[in-house]
């Protein structure tokens, strides 16, 4: 399995990559190894093998049901670039 | 900071899950979903993909034309992201994140849902079950309890379903129905017109009562779920979901059938009575140690005049100014002939307004039941006295004549002699 330039301009736009014309054959080149990789490690018979969801193999540790964080917008929205009505402030994303 | 799961969204989930008969996942694995939106500010959401902790079960929704079990597919948590406010920011859109990062449990049916009418008696009948069982407060105002409508379309006899067109932003009753109803037509316009559907986001505008595409298509549903490295397997032990199994409080179906069957009473009485728990608590808490006349009269009672007052003021029965007890203090006068129906109404609105108990009222105002039959004599006697002329039209058979006279004496009595016995001691006065 390999990936073709579309494929991985899509993906790179779906993650906000700004993949450069000049990079673009190396990054899918490199891309392209991980893969390669990937599928040598598929040889491997994992029939009955139930998928590993963590490495670590220990259980999820729960927090009491209490409020421990301060208000700290007035510090927070220090920092955005436009604040309104104690709300961050973004170009419009929907007509 | 890594994020640490709140063990009270944890309890809440297999609260609901238990209460829709689904399966609790021992073992539910958290992953994230990633896409751009500026009420997600770390580019991903956490959620559940492959292994949710609540699989399956169903919710029981009241139709017109009976019952129908909807199947639920599953409920996962998840983050909630911010809140977009896409109005009065001059150009911009104004973000929330307030909310951003608290748990959140999304409910997903199957596709068994035919219509808005029937969505809506969905959403209603989950929106009763999750606030019964308190998994939530119900607040559609506040974004507590909020819905997305997957719509499609298909031809008449097609068995596959049409693409279709998620909407956000429901966030009442009404403008689901509504925004359900305009995306159907929309969707059936562009059928007809010879177009293709494509699978998108729509927001619903109540303003303008119409919906529109929200994220571009070509990044829609792309979401590349994977295990999320920041949280550990989620386990639920077995002495847990029985613990939780066993504080459930008796659910609304149960508590439904329970009460029409011990008291004898009439489907929507009861149906009224258990729309919610507080209102199922106060009419089992007003009946206690009642005979079944007496409860039903409370039943009638609470499901006619308290929730007619309650609606008015657009208030539940945990604020009602009228507590169980009182109410049946009131209902016990009605019951033992002290009041006429009249009366127990006016002592109603005097104990809404703070005047104290129904005895209390009684007394004060003067207000029982003339059930002294020499008292009653003396004013039938004095009706009949002064009416010559109807006592005559009766005696020469004219019916209205002797309801003409029932009515002098109730007005002579102020409306506290008690009908059936006027009735009586006239009859025996004049025949």
């Amino acid at each position: 399995m390999s990936l073709s330039k579309d494929e991985v301009d899509r993906i790179a736009r779906l993650a906000r990559l700004a993949v450069r014309p000049d990079e673009s054959a190396a990054v899918i080149e490199r891309l392209n190894r991980v893969l390669g990789m990937i599928e040598t490690m598929r040889a491997v018979d994992t029939r009955g093998v139930e998928p590993m969801a963590h490495a670590l193999d220990v259980v999820q540790r729960l927090r009491p049901d209490a409020v421990t964080e301060a208000d700290q917008h007035a510090a927070l929205q220090a920092v955005a670039p436009a604040v309104e009505r104690d709300l961050y402030l973004v170009p419009k994303v929907i007509e | 900071m890594l994020p640490v799961l709140n063990a009270a969204a944890v309890e809440l989930a297999v609260r609901f899950g238990l209460a829709v008969g689904a399966t609790i996942n021992r073992r539910s694995i958290f992953a994230r979903k990633n896409y751009f939106y500026p009420d997600l500010p770390k580019g991903y959401q956490i959620s559940q993909y492959e292994l949710p902790i609540v699989q399956g079960g169903t919710v029981a929704v009241a139709l017109p034309e009976g019952e129908k079990r909807i199947a639920l597919t599953r409920a996962h948590l998840e983050e909630d992201a911010g809140k977009s406010l896409h109005e009065d920011f001059h150009g911009m859109s104004g973000i929330d994140l307030n909310r951003a990062g608290t748990a959140l449990l999304e409910i997903v049916s199957e596709p068994d849902l035919r219509g808005a009418k029937e969505a809506v008696a969905y959403a209603r009948a989950l929106h009763a079950l999750v606030v019964w069982i308190g998994v939530c407060d119900g607040n559609m105002q506040e974004g507590s309890f909020r819905c997305d409508a997957n719509v499609s379309v298909r031809r008449a006899g097609d068995s596959a379903y049409g693409t279709r067109c998620e909407i956000k932003n429901l966030n009442s009753f009404r403008f689901m129905e509504r925004a359900i109803e305009f995306e159907a037509r929309r969707q059936i316009g562009i059928l007809e017109d010879g177009g293709r559907i494509e699978q998108e986001t729509r927001l619903y505008d109540p303003d303008r009562d119409e919906t529109r595409s929200m994220r571009s298509k070509e990044e829609a549903h792309d979401y590349r779920y994977f295990p999320d490295p920041d949280l550990l397997p989620l386990v639920v032990g077995e002495q847990d979901i029985a613990r939780i199994g066993a504080e459930m409080p008796e659910l609304p179906g149960v508590r439904l059938q329970r009460l029409t069957e011990t008291f004898a009473l009439p489907a929507a009485t009861a149906a009224i009575l258990t729309s919610s728990r507080q209102l199922a608590d106060y009419f089992e808490s007003a009946i206690a140690n009642a005979d079944l006349e007496t409860v039903r009269q409370t039943a009638n009672w609470i499901a006619g005049n308290t929730s007619a007052k309650l609606n008015a003021l657009g208030i539940g029965i945990e604020d009602c100014p009228v507590g169980p007890a009182q109410l049946r203090g009131l209902i016990d006068r009605l019951a033992d002939g002290t009041l006429s129906a009249k009366l127990a109404k006016e002592v109603d609105d005097a104990m809404w307004a703070g005047e104290g108990s129904a005895d209390a009222i009684i007394e004060k105002r003067g207000l029982q039941q003339i059930s002294d039959l020499g008292a009653l004599e003396k004013a039938v006697d004095e009706v009949l006295a002064a009416h010559a002329r109807q006592v005559e039209d009766y005696r020469a058979g004219k019916q209205k004549a002797f309801n003409s006279l029932v009515g002098q004496v109730m007005k002579a009595t102020r409306g506290k002699a008690n009908p059936a016995q006027v009735n009586e001691i006239l009859r025996r006065k004049l025949d």
